[in-house]
């Protein structure tokens, strides 16, 4: 590893430590949930390691323990987890140097909450060992996911919700989405998306976060053809 | 509770394990990047605030799933300072600590 890549490598597992503090106790939540759901601990741990989506997760426990049929959970899946592909549209710009064995890493990794640092940072400042900074962000997301997971196996009972710890989550997206915004485009497609989002979020299988997003998408280039874009910002 | 067959949970496993990776594999790795439309491209520059965005709103609007623009509602007061603190000094450590205590003080309060 060059100084520059490992510079890359732990600025992303920097990046990802604040969002830890959101995301570890739903890990936690996840494992003890799923063996009340009747899943036992080999196969919740495998559903973190070999799926790695927290709230397809969650839904597929929930419909496990209904019973659900296999078809209709990995169909439910499918849905659930749609707008990775959107993630993976966005993110593809920047990894079209990069050899196979690279995307295929780095697609493994991409959820939520990599995908919003990892933009955020490509964004701000690619250069040409960005994608040690997404593995490391990515990476210490998969490694926290494991061990939370395992610790709710451990722990086996429901762990009261924190509503402190609950809301450094979005308390972290706030600070990854105020600098994105440079001029009226991008402020409309977070008007617009947001405000979509409270309307629609009664929604079934977070399906209102690609409708939202997408809605958000169409004002930010409405308003691009109107009122032109800030210069000064790459791409 | 009965626990649920093995075979029936390793479909489920394997089965969501593809789904998922595809989706996000599609255009990193499976569709090429000419294929990609040149208005889609010019698109993505929106994904990343809409996306945060749509993340964001609802928790700080909703409580119990309804609309709650109240002074009573806590999240969105630390939610907006927390904004205001991330403008000014772009700082994520500082925007999440404000805004936490800013809500760890409001509800003791």
């Amino acid at each position: 590893m060059k100084t520059t890549a490992r510079a890359e490598w732990f600025a992303g597992v920097r990046a990802q430590l604040p969002i830890l503090l959101g995301v570890v106790p739903f890990g936690v939540i996840f494992g003890a949930l799923a063996l009340s759901a009747g899943i036992p601990p080999l196969e919740t741990q495998a559903f973190s390691l070999f799926v790695f989506a927290g709230s397809a997760q969650f839904i597929s426990a929930l419909l496990i323990a209904e019973g659900t049929p296999a078809l209709i959970v990995v169909l439910t899946i499918f849905v659930v987890n749609l707008r990775h592909a959107l993630y993976s549209a966005s993110i593809s710009q920047y990894t079209q140097h990069l050899s196979k064995r690279w995307k295929a890493v780095l697609a493994w990794l991409l959820t939520d909450e990599a995908f919003v640092v990892a933009s955020v940072r490509y964004r701000e400042r690619n250069n040409a060992h960005s994608h040690w900074y997404t593995l490391g962000t990515g990476l210490t997301l998969w490694a926290s996911w494991q061990a939370s997971t395992a610790v709710g196996i451990a722990l086996g009972t429901v762990i009261p919700e924190n509503s402190l710890l609950d809301f450094a989550l979005p308390l972290t997206f706030v600070a990854l989405l105020v600098p994105l915004l440079v001029d009226r485009p991008t402020g409309m497609a977070a008007a617009v998306s947001g405000c979509s989002a409270v309307i629609l979020c009664g929604l079934p299988y977070k399906l209102w976060i690609l409708i939202a997003a997408t809605l958000g998408v169409a004002a930010g280039m409405l308003a691009e053809l109107r009122l032109g874009r800030a210069k000064d910002l790459p791409q | 509770m009965k626990s649920a067959g093995a075979l029936y949970l390793w479909t489920i496993i394997i089965g969501g394990m593809l789904v998922t990776y595809t989706t996000r594999l599609s255009f990193i790795l499976l569709i090429p990047q000419e294929r990609v439309p040149t208005l889609m491209k010019r698109a993505l520059r929106y994904v990343p605030p809409a996306v945060l965005a749509t993340l964001i709103l609802p928790d700080l609007l909703l409580s119990d799933g309804n609309l709650s623009l109240s002074l009573q509602n806590y999240r969105l007061f630390a939610g907006i300072l927390a904004a205001f603190v991330s403008w000014r000094t772009k700082n994520t450590w500082l925007t999440i600590g404000i805004g936490m205590g800013a809500l760890w003080l409001l509800s003791s309060l």
